[in-house]
């Protein structure tokens, strides 16, 4: 129960949560307020909000880059890179957890171990991959640079997540694997009829970790992609300030609304659901 | 992003034998033709393909290119030993990048951590619209990094940005932030602390909310003050989360580079340079790939090394209570 009972303390408290609410949202609402400026506003060196609102920095900002083959690009991007993690996830989980084989352990550490392997250390043989090896595999003048297997494939596999759902499997009531024991199901069947839907949490839980670290990757689809329309929209955004120079940043604010606004609007539902799945990995375990 | 390449605490690196050989297949024959083995296999095949592929296989290229000596015009290669590890050390922009990274990962840590337990601790007290707030400090860690950067590169701007007007609230000049090499770093250190700050604040806020609170009962009986409580008790419970969200900051702030590429592109004059943007610099700017890959083996073997200590340190040091 919270007490209504105002003490100096609790007002104290009180403006300090203001403080925080403050430091976070301005900038958000200095980004808002700037995508609806005419330069002259933006110019103005003492002007909190628009003095009439420019709305066509949006569609200014649309039409500068190609911003619906960004967005296209990442949903794309997105889709498969997360999908093919909970996939490939789950089936490894389900090997570790509940399957025999000899060696299994040392199998389980070669998986872990290349978590010490951020993907930023191989980024110069992964590239190298793409264009020449993949060249010389296939035997043609194309290469996998600037497509979208180039993109999702270096990160189709996961090693966090196969921990995360091992963990998650393993902590499952050992009644019901032995009612479906019993029942005589095969793995297959046990595995979607049993596993998952009594694991959803875990699963759902790594499904948004992928989806949040896919969408927002940058730095590999920057490298690997050359031309404007295979960019995602991280790396697009980039070229939106390229594209309009230093001080037309009315226009800049609106396309990078275009990110956040849908962000901040699916967060603004699911934030519950969000918060704890994101710290999972930190808070459980 | 941080959270993929979260090492294991030592509670979690425990592989428990639940649920192992649970299963005994009908008609096992055992050795090699037992059919839970060619599943096992095909199981967990895909993901041993991708991992050895991608992450196994391109660090033992990695390495290998960098011993080497490669040409800039012929392209043709050929052993060299440590020779580019040799031309990294006596690089004097090489020394700076190596600075950089150092300042950047303890301010960004120091801060974000320090930070976020502040506001944890703020929000551990039973005030009215708290959950409103942590929401809202978490946001930004969602936020496309290139976003973020951009919202402060404006914020930043000297003539007519957000910081730039508060500062002339005091008569205060603004610093040409982004385009000065004393204050770039700063101002790439100020964003990632925003960015991340919430992420912190909501895990030390479960850690806090995680203490059993008879051990503040208790150590009120014994007449402790508030600051004797955070200290004998707030601070030792926390411990292992504490030094769990210190590794996993370090290593993803040894990884930050949207922000330092959309902010800064590295400058101005190397000023926001960090290891893992000398080594994007060294190989697609430059085309010294095999410089770019001894940088990359440096940045390895020092995220190796914080890994390492965190193992070593956890087997001593940090008590995890209970389980």
């Amino acid at each position: 129960m919270e007490t209504s009972k105002l003490t100096p303390a609790k007002i104290a408290g009180y403006a300090l949560m203001i403080v925080v609410a403050f430091v976070i949202g301005i900038p958000i609402f200095w980004m808002l307020s700037g995508s609806l400026m005419s330069t002259r506003d933006i110019l103005n060196p003492n002007q909190w909000l628009p003095s009439t609102p420019v709305w066509s920095n949006y569609p200014d900002a649309w039409n500068s880059v190609p911003f619906a083959r960004f967005f296209l690009n990442s949903l794309i991007i997105t889709v498969f890179g997360a999908g093919s993690k909970v996939v490939l996830g789950v089936l490894c989980a389900y090997a570790f957890a509940f399957l025999k084989f000899p060696g299994k352990n040392i199998l389980f550490l070669v998986v872990l171990a290349s978590l010490m392997v951020p993907s930023q250390v191989v980024i110069i043989p992964n590239y190298q991959f793409m264009s020449t090896t993949i060249r010389n595999l296939l035997g043609t003048e194309g290469n996998w640079v600037n497509t979208y297997q180039g993109i999702i494939l270096p990160s189709a596999a996961t090693a966090f997540g196969t921990f995360l759902m091992r963990q998650g499997f393993m902590g499952l009531p050992r009644d019901v694997l032995d009612a479906a024991k019993v029942d005589g199901a095969g793995h297959f069947r046990t595995m979607w009829q049993v596993i998952l839907p009594m694991a959803k949490p875990i699963v759902v839980t790594f499904g948004l970790i992928a989806v949040v670290g896919e969408w927002n990757e940058y730095l590999w689809p920057l490298i690997i992609t050359n031309t404007d329309n295979m960019r995602p929209v991280t790396v697009g955004l980039r070229l939106l300030n390229d594209a309009e120079g230093n001080n037309n940043w009315g226009i800049i604010m609106a396309g990078t609304a275009f990110v956040v606004i849908p962000m901040l609007i699916v967060y603004t539902f699911l934030q519950r659901f969000i918060i704890d799945g994101l710290t999972a990995g930190a808070t459980k375990g | 992003m941080a959270v993929n390449n979260e090492p294991m605490s030592s509670a979690e690196w425990n592989p428990q034998p639940i649920g192992e050989a649970f299963y005994q297949p009908k008609g096992s024959f055992g050795g090699i033709f037992s059919r839970e083995w060619v599943l096992f296999l095909l199981l967990i095949l895909p993901n041993f393909i991708f991992l050895a592929t991608f992450t196994y296989w391109p660090l033992i290229r990695n390495f290998v290119l960098s011993t080497q000596k490669v040409n800039p015009y012929t392209k043709a290669s050929s052993f060299a030993g440590f020779d580019n590890f040799e031309w990294l050390f006596n690089d004097r922009v090489f020394k700076q990048v190596v600075m950089n990274t150092g300042i950047f990962i303890v301010c960004c840590v120091f801060f974000t951590l320090g930070l976020g337990l502040m506001v944890a601790l703020l929000l551990n007290e039973k005030l009215k619209g708290r959950t409103a707030v942590r929401a809202m400090v978490f946001a930004p860690y969602l936020i496309a990094g290139s976003a973020v950067a951009l919202v402060w590169a404006y914020i930043f701007n000297p003539r007519f940005g957000l910081l730039a007007m508060m500062l002339g609230w005091f008569d205060i000049g603004s610093p040409r932030w982004l385009e000065d090499p004393d204050w770039a770093l700063a101002a790439v250190i100020i964003t990632y602390v925003w960015k991340n700050m919430g992420f912190a604040a909501v895990v030390f806020l479960a850690g806090l909310q995680g203490i059993p609170k008879d051990l503040y009962e208790a150590a009120k009986l014994d007449g402790a003050s508030a600051w004797w409580r955070f200290r004998s008790v707030t601070l030792p419970m926390l411990s292992p989360i504490s030094f769990f969200l210190v590794v996993t900051s370090v290593l993803s702030t040894f990884q930050a580079f949207d922000l330092i590429d959309v902010m800064t592109s590295g400058g101005p004059v190397n000023a926001t340079t960090t290891l893992v943007y000398y080594v994007y610099e060294q190989g697609w700017m430059a085309q010294r790939w095999e410089r770019a890959a001894a940088a990359a083996v440096m940045l390895f073997l020092l995220m190796l090394t914080v890994t390492g200590m965190q193992m070593l340190w956890e087997r001593r040091q940090v008590h995890y209570d209970g389980n």
